[in-house]
Formats: C-alpha cells, structure tokens, sequence
C-alpha cells in the first residue's frame, strides 16, 4: 500500500468526524437542544467511500452530493460549523438557513449543491464536466447517489449524455441496497447496477465500500483515467446504512435486525483502526487521541451553530435572484 | 429604420452575445446551422433527445463559470424537464444561499394556431410565474425580441423566454445598432385615452389591430405590452389606467390563474387605480381546454379580434 501515514490518519480522521458529526447531528435533531428543525438522513455506515473518494480530488474538481450529503460534504473539506448551523436553521449556516440538512453546500470548495430530488443532481453534476471539458485542463466532477436514484431516467440520461460526450466524471453509486426499505434485486431489472454504466459505454468498477483503502486504491486509478478527459467513470460501492432511512420514526426501518447487526460488524471505521494499528501507523492512544480531538471540533461546531443568531423572517427575501 | 423579422432579429441576438462572450455556450436538440458555422460544435451543442439531462446540464454548466443558452423548441417538450427547470433552476440560486450565479437562458415557442393539437400548443409562462427564481420573457416584435435577449444572455440568473410560434415571420424596425432592452419595463405599443389593453405575445398584434379599427369610431385604445411577466412593470399599467379608467387585459393562454388575472389582481389591489376605474375590468383570454387540432375548433379556443373589440365596447358601455 502505496498511501502515506500521515494521509492514511487523515482519512481516519475524516472518517471519524463524519461519524461523530450524523452522531451528533441526529442526537441534536432527536430533541438534544430542542432546537434542530427538519431531517436528518445519516451517512453513518458509509463513511469509507466520501473519505476514500474526495481524498483523490483537488479543490478545484467539483462534486455534487444528495440528500445523505454530510459524509461528502466533510470529505471535500466543508467546514463543520456552518454545517452545524445550516442544520440548526441559523444564518451563519452554508446557505444562511435556507436549505437545511439536505442542502449544505460550500460552492467555495467545489460542492454544486447537494439534491433533495433522487438522481436529481446527476444532470447537474453532468453539466459541470461539460465546463470542465470546455475549459480543457484536467479538471474533473465526482458526484454521488444511491442504487435507488438509478431507477430515475435522469440517471440514464446523464449517464447517456456524459458517454457521448466523453465528459471527465465519476459517477460514484453508493449502493447501500436500499431506497427507504425498497431492495436494489427488487428494483434494478436484471439486479447489477454496473451492467447499466456498461450499456451506456462507460468502464466500470464495484469495490467493497466498506473499505477506505479499496476505496481509496480504487477511485485513485478512477480519477486519473478521468482526468485525461476521454470520458466518463462508473463507480459502484457496496455498503450499508446503520440508522433508518432519515432520523425520525415517520418511517418504519423494514430492514432485517440480523442484517443491521451484520453489516455493523463491518464497520469501516473500526476496520480501519485495526488495519492502521497492525500496520503499525498509530497507535490506541493516537486512536484515542483523535476521537477526542474530533469530539472536541463537534462539541465547538455545536456551539457554534447553538450561538448563532436564527435568521429574521424578512431575509427569507434575499437571494431569490442574483444580481 | 430596417425591417427584419423576428426570426432574424433572434439570431442576430444570439449571434452578438456569443461573438461578445466566448464562454456563452448553446445545446439544443435541433441546433442552427448558421450559429454551428460560426463558433462551432463545442459552442453550439447537439444534444440527444434528452431534455432533463441538458437542461440540468445548462445548470451545472452555468454554476461552473458558463453562460448556458438552451433551445427547448415547443414548450410542451420542456414539461419533461420539469424537475431540472422548477426544483434545480429556480432554486438553487436561493436554497444555498445566493452562493452562486446560474446564468441560464431557455428559449421555448408557445401558442396555438399551428394545427398541431395539444402536445404541441400550449402557453405556459403563468405556470412559470407561480415558481420564484425564473425571469420570464414574453416578446412580440423582432425589436424586443433583440434587445431582451441581448440582456437575458447577460442576467446572471435563469431566463425563460416564450416565442409565440406565430410571430416568427412577423417584421419589424430593429436598428442595426447594439442595444439591450430592460426587464421589467413595459412598452406602450399605441397611446391611447379611452382604454388601457394590455396584451400578451402575439396577442398585442391582435390588440393593435383592433386598436385601429376602434380609431375610425372614434375611440382611443392605448395599447401595453408588459414585455416580461418576471419582473412585471404594473406602474407602467397603473399610470396608463389612471389615465382611461377602462381595463382589458388580453391572454391567449387559459383563462384560470393565467398571466391575465395575475395582472388585473395587482391593478385591482391598488386603492388609487381601483378608485379611477370607470367599468368593470375584463379579461379576454383561451378558454380553459387542451388546444384541439381542427381550425374551427383551435380558433374558437383563443382570443380574437372580435372578442377583443367585443370587450373593449363592453368597458366602454357600448
Ligand atoms: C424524485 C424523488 N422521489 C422520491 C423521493 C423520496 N426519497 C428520498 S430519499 C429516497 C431513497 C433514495 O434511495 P437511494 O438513492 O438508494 O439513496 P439512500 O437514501 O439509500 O442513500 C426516496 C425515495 C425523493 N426525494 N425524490
Ligand atoms: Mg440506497
């Protein structure tokens, strides 16, 4: 493994505080503070494929994220306290709470918005390669979706789009293998989402999501074929979400216990932790140290987002247009 | 002045903003050969039959740096990209907190009077007036149509402009100058002291042509052309109803919740205006039904000059 340390407790880290962050975020909206309007939908499980991903772009690639968008967000390097108070509903959020949880962005650092509408980011994020390829360079655009978002035809006519026009994007598919309680067999025809990228001419690649370094080794290779602009790249990780669809009980969780429980076992963070012990690159007090320090940056961006001012009703006004 | 039509004097638009700005980039599934010659397949997009994927495209395109000009061609094909154009286009300027600028213009034709039936016929800009963050665009002369698209192609924000399909050949003086036009300014097409009509599109023809048949009996018909319904210039309709007290709007779309009514419920609200009217304001609009295919039908289903004039006598009281 050809990763150096320091980058190795990076993404450890990035994984961490994505935890800790959907942890807090859902403990908050739970009824913590009282105070968290809206929904939470928890990237917890899946936290390998932002970190192994966003770690392979540049500041200047553009991502588009979904509605389980914090993982991405935190990955692409959004600063968690106006995360926090975007969630909170505060004006010092990302979007001046105006978009809540299922909208953060920090165009900033290349995030084209984060969609409410399943595959709706897909055009979107297809358009964005279309300004990459124009400019020449070697810029390019990662954007995320479920295995429920491919059953939309705006999947497949970006898909279709990005191929005939050779565009530099990754479509990264997180296959968690379900839509809400909807099983991917029982909704993809023919039950392989990558044969679908294949019909559409691109190269494709599944990797165990629940492995940073796979995912990592994998989209490293990704990028760099996108990178030479000669088209796009399909890629589809395997893995699973630990908490209910969204954080609230409007919705039943259907999914097996025995499942859950089994795909907890393969919780990449802690897979990642033994493999970095073993590897002799940190060790339990490191471990421990870093969960403290990340538990500490969520303690301040709750603070933080706690502190800010709530915006007042009229600057609901701003921003319909830019001028 | 020179007389171009309103086809010429669209592409001649188009022409000057992308010969101004090398980063205005079009798709469309049935592109111009004249704009492909000049600046090429890079610029000037043939997209497949796909218009969600290009029409979110236009977005991220626009969000990335880019100006995105995107022919949809009928209105009715642009339903199918509902959810890029209302839920991405509109909003995403606001929900992230006016972040970034998302300049898009998407051209589309309306109106009945082609004899293709309902899939092909429709008017849909009040549709678009009930989604905040689009500016909307409803010219009626090769000379508004210049210098409105001149300036939608520079707003940084998503544009839409309607094209009556019937307006295509129609001529007008447009200078051979550069000039824009500003949204939100409506135009006195004919002054006038008796009645004010505002009219719609190719409807402001109709108004115009009734206009000068009223002069012969003597009545003075001021005839306004909003221009753009976002943003919609209701002092210019004030100031012209405070001077003839007497109100007919005119609108080939549906009658229900159109452009009409929105517009007679703001001059309506208004205590001064509603104090200095002298006759009940009337709409003159389609009727609420799918366009139908055969000529008897389709002409019935929108407004005329008889129904016009027929309104215009009625706030007269003749
Ligand atoms: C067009 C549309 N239909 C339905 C929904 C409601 N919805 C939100 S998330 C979701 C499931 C999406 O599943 P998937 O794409 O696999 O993403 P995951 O939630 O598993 O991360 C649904 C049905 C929506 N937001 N948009
Ligand atoms: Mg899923």
């Amino acid at each position: 493994m050809a990763i150096d340390n320091q980058e190795l407790i990076r993404m450890y880290r990035t994984m961490l505080t994505i935890r800790r962050f959907d942890e807090r975020a859902s403990k908050e909206f739970r009824g913590g503070s009282g105070t968290v309007p809206g929904l939470v939908h928890s990237y917890i499980g899946q936290e390998a494929i932002a970190t192994g991903v966003c770690f392979n772009l540049r500041l200047d690639d553009r991502i588009v994220s979904n509605h389980r968008g914090h993982g991405h967000l935190i990955s692409k390097g959004a600063d968690v306290r106006r995360m926090m108070a975007e969630i909170f509903g505060k004006k010092t959020g990302y979007c001046k709470g105006k978009g809540g949880s299922m909208h953060i962005a920090d165009f900033g650092i290349g995030i084209l918005g984060a969609n409410g509408i399943v595959a709706a980011g897909l055009p979107i994020a297809t358009g964005a390669a279309l300004a990459a390829h124009l400019e020449g360079g070697d810029k390019i655009v990662a954007v995320f979706f479920g295995d429920g978002a491919t059953q939309e035809g705006e999947f497949h006519e970006s898909m279709n789009l990005a191929s005939i026009w050779k565009l530099p994007i990754v479509f990264v598919c997180e296959n968690n293998q379900y839509g809400v309680n909807t099983h991917y067999k029982y909704a993809v025809a023919g039950g392989s989402i990558p044969r679908r990228a294949k019909a559409y001419n691109m190269p494709v690649r599944s990797v165990d999501g629940n492995d940073v370094v796979a995912v990592y080794e994998g989209a490293k290779e990704v990028v760099a074929r996108t990178r030479e602009h000669i088209g796009p790249y399909f890629l589809e990780f395997k893995t699973y979400r630990w908490s209910m669809h969204f954080e609230s009980d409007a919705i039943p969780d259907m999914r097996p216990k025995e499942e859950i429980e089994a795909w907890k076992k393969k919780c990449p963070i802690v897979r990642f932790g033994k493999k970095l012990l073993k590897m002799g690159v940190v060790t339990e007090k490191d471990l421990a140290d870093i969960n403290d320090e990340v538990m500490a940056k969520i303690q301040d961006a709750v603070d933080y987002a706690l502190e800010s001012p709530l915006p007042a009703p009229e600057d609901a006004l701003e921003d319909v247009f830019s001028v | 002045m020179r007389k171009i039509t309103y086809t010429q004097a669209t592409m001649e638009a188009l022409q000057e903003e992308f010969r101004r700005n090398d980063r205005v980039i079009s798709m469309s599934n049935d592109i111009s050969v004249e704009l492909r010659e000049e600046f090429g397949e890079e610029r000037i997009r043939l997209t497949p039959i796909s218009e969600s994927a290009f029409v979110g495209a236009a977005t991220g395109l626009a969000g990335s740096g880019f100006v995105s000009v995107v022919d949809l061609r009928m209105a009715t094909f642009a339903f199918v990209a509902m959810d890029q154009m209302v839920n991405q286009m509109a909003k995403i300027t606001y929900m992230f907190g006016g972040q970034a600028k998302f300049p898009v213009l998407l051209r589309m034709s309306i109106g009945a009077g082609i004899h293709m039936a309902a899939q092909h016929s429709i008017s849909p800009y009040s549709m678009y007036m009930n989604v905040p963050g689009l500016k909307l665009i409803v010219p009626s002369t090769p000379y508004d149509i210049k210098g409105l698209l001149k300036t939608a192609v520079r707003d940084p924000n998503p544009v839409i402009c309607f094209e009556h399909s019937a307006l295509a050949m129609v001529t007008g003086e447009v200078p051979e100058e550069e000039y824009t036009l500003p949204f939100g300014k409506a135009d006195i097409k004919r002054e006038g002291q008796d009645v004010t009509v505002v009219a719609l599109s190719q409807m402001v023809h109709e108004a115009l042509a009734v206009a000068e048949a009223m002069e012969k009996q003597g009545v003075s018909v001021e005839v306004v052309d909003p221009r753009t319904l976002v943003p919609l210039d209701s002092q210019t309709i004030k100031k012209s109803l405070a001077k003839t007290g007497r109100f007919v709007v005119v609108d080939e779309a549906c009658r229900t919740c159109g452009a009409a009514a929105e517009i007679l419920a703001q001059v309506a609200e208004d205590d001064e205006v509603f104090r200095k009217l002298k006759a009940t304001p009337q709409r003159v609009c389609g009727i609420d039904i799918p366009i139908p295919y055969s000529p008897p039908m389709e002409n019935y289903a929108i407004p005329d000059r008889a129904k016009i004039a027929a309104a215009v006598n009625k706030v007269l009281g003749r």
